[in-house]
């Protein structure tokens, strides 16, 4: 057996074992396509659940407007994919041919110069990385450097995204408006519609996941990762031991707006289409949500959440759709008052130490959250 | 007045230094200088400013006006990272430790290197840092605690943490508010014990109230009052001024 790994310590590698074993084996098995393509769906969520914990768990810092970054990132994708499906042949009835058809209906005749670069595939790759992380580098500039943080620093995300809405939805003419864009159809001439392209994208997806769970497992167990923590109890501390604590926030922010956009541009993928309705203040607060249920100061935690509470949202608001909300808000005051630390603090509580008898050989070390924190620290 | 001296001579040279609150006045044209390896203690009543003054020093809180000049740099102009790197190291009256961390990671945190993000990002934790890290651990008698969460330290083993802390910095300048509030009588002993071996090769400036453990340490004590300078001079000096007796002693 590996254990001991420096990467992961043994609870963590038994989490990503059972992540890797449930998405890339059992769901795709036993799954069928419609059922497997809506777990596609929830996992665009994870992404953005990655990124909180980094963000919120680890540096402290709510960040209650993530929707703005996935919808950036998933307008990108869009953008590129609506313009393949706006070839001219498939256009020709329109009065301007080889213009998006939500274009054309609000009399728009030529293609607007932001729109062009979306052509280039490469372009949209870094326009979905690039754009909401410049974005994020300066809100996150603007506020950080004024000591702009907590409660204040929430509500302006908040702002924000009812912000970027209102633009959405009233710029109907290059945004496709409150219906969003949709009708997308291939990738490079590749249909992505079909359920062999459902399944192959749904792969794509899951490996892109695993990618930021590594890229956030790296930056938790560099000192940086430690900075975080100990900004999120000591701000002061940080800034008098020779740290600006602006850069390092902004830091996280962004790095929470990249992995949101990747889940953006996946959602577009997956899903087929992307609307304002994934942007905005309730969309954004879900996902803080699902971070805050599987568990903020865990990455698979988190990931679990985005996973079962968005199970839960498709299969309580096909029976109750208008309870939902209620059960959702409820779900949300029981884990800040009872489980303050989500699922992973439940499991890593009471089911870990269970696991931990098994392996007698090998002794439970005393905090979950930050056993691999302390694995760095020589031994005595 | 100090017209005499060469500025050049002081490490930190605090003059004309003004801030003001909404109108009051917390420090009100404050000057005065500290040379090398100078060790002085600045006592006074609540509400004197002395918190204030280290405020100001260390960036905390912006000076209405005067100047503070340190090496010859100025620093009311500079943010508290840079000040930090400058070579000024601040210690809180509260014990301000990562309680999340463990005191190896604490330590580590504080070691003057990877100061950026992306130097963060690749710092390395090798044996020097190792060694410097379990050096400064057993000079502030935490050798044994190393994998320790700082939660679990008490009171006074935080308070050492932070004087660690500051330690791994090498401040040429170490500034200390109440070090030693807070602490069991042995634990002031040991902190007496400490403070004296880590002053060495630096200038540190501490607000203290325990009058005790000022004549063990002072070379020269700085009285504050209302935001000014009521009284300076060796602890001998300070303790027979009548004014002194009046508003802080005699109590």
């Amino acid at each position: 057996m590996i254990i001991n790994s420096r990467f992961f310590n043994r609870s963590e590698l038994m989490g990503f074992i059972a992540l890797a074993a449930v998405l890339f084996v059992i769901l795709p098995l036993t799954l069928d396509v419609f059922r497997l393509n809506l777990v596609a769906k929830y996992l665009t969520y994870a992404f953005v659940a990655i990124g909180l914990v980094l963000c919120w768990g680890y540096g402290g810092i709510l960040s209650l407007g993530q929707g703005v970054f996935f919808g950036l990132g998933g307008y990108c994708m869009a953008m590129f994919l609506k313009l393949e499906a706006s070839s001219v042949e498939n256009t020709k009835i329109q009065s301007t041919p080889g213009i998006p058809d939500f274009m054309d209906w609000n009399q728009i005749t030529a293609l607007p110069f932001f729109w062009q670069p979306f052509h280039s595939l490469t372009f949209t790759i870094l326009a979905i990385i690039m754009v909401p992380g410049l974005f994020a580098l300066i809100i996150g500039t603007a506020m950080f450097k004024r000591r702009v943080g907590g409660t204040y620093f929430a509500i302006i995300t908040q702002a924000v995204a009812a912000i970027l809405t209102i633009l959405i939805v009233g710029q109907q003419g290059y945004t496709g408006g409150i219906n969003g864009m949709t009708d997308l159809r291939t990738l490079k001439g590749w249909d992505i519609r079909p359920d062999h392209a459902k399944i192959i994208l749904y792969f794509v997806e899951v490996v892109l996941l695993f990618a930021c769970i590594g890229i956030a497992q790296f930056i938790r167990l560099t000192k940086l990762g430690r900075i975080l923590v100990a900004m999120r109890e000591q701000e002061d501390r940080v800034r008098f031991s020779g740290y600006s604590v602006a850069n390092f926030k902004i830091f996280a922010f962004c790095m929470a707006a990249v992995f949101a956009a990747i889940g953006g541009a996946m959602f577009a993928l997956n899903v087929g289409f992307m609307s304002p309705s994934f942007v905005g203040i309730v969309p954004s607060i879900e996902m803080v949500i699902y971070t805050a249920v599987g568990g903020r100061m865990s990455i698979f935690g988190a990931v679990w959440g985005a996973i079962l509470v968005n199970f839960a949202k498709t299969s309580l608001s096909e029976s109750f759709p208008q309870l939902w909300l209620f059960g959702l808000g409820a779900l949300f005051i029981a884990v800040v008052l009872a489980f303050p630390n989500g699922l992973s603090g439940l499991w890593a509580d009471y089911v870990q130490p269970r696991i931990d008898r098994l392996f007698a050989s090998h002794k439970p070390k005393a905090g979950w959250t930050d056993n691999s924190v302390a694995d760095g620290a020589p031994a005595e | 007045m100090l017209i005499g001296h060469q500025p050049k001579d002081f490490l930190l040279a605090v003059s004309g230094l003004t801030v003001s609150f909404d109108g009051f006045k917390a420090v009100n044209d404050l000057s005065f200088y500290v040379e090398e390896n100078e060790i002085r203690v600045i006592i006074g009543p609540n509400g004197a400013g002395k918190t204030t003054v280290l405020d100001l020093i260390c960036g905390k809180t912006r000076a209405t006006s005067g100047s503070i000049q340190f090496r010859g740099k100025e620093l009311t102009k500079m943010r508290e990272n840079e000040i930090v790197q400058t070579g000024v190291g601040r210690k809180f009256q509260t014990p301000s430790v990562f309680e999340d961390l463990t005191v190896f990671e604490n330590l580590e945190i504080s070691f003057p290197r990877g100061r950026t993000v992306f130097g963060s990002l690749t710092f390395q934790r090798d044996q020097l840092v190792k060694d410097r890290v379990e050096e400064v651990a057993e000079m502030i008698f935490l050798k044994d605690k190393l994998n320790t969460y700082a939660d679990e330290l008490s009171h006074g083993q935080k308070q050492w943490l932070e004087i660690g802390m500051l330690l791994i910095q090498d401040p040429d300048l170490l500034m200390l508010d109440e070090p030693v509030a807070g602490m069991s009588v042995s634990e002031r002993a040991k902190t007496a014990e400490l403070l004296n071996r880590i002053i060495k090769n630096r200038s540190v400036l501490v607000i203290e109230h325990d009058m005790k453990f000022v004549e063990d340490i002072a070379h020269k004590v700085t009285v504050l009052h209302q935001g000014q300078i009521l009284s300076e001079g060796t602890m001998e000096k300070v303790k027979n001024d009548p004014k002194v007796i009046e508003v802080y002693l005699g109590h």
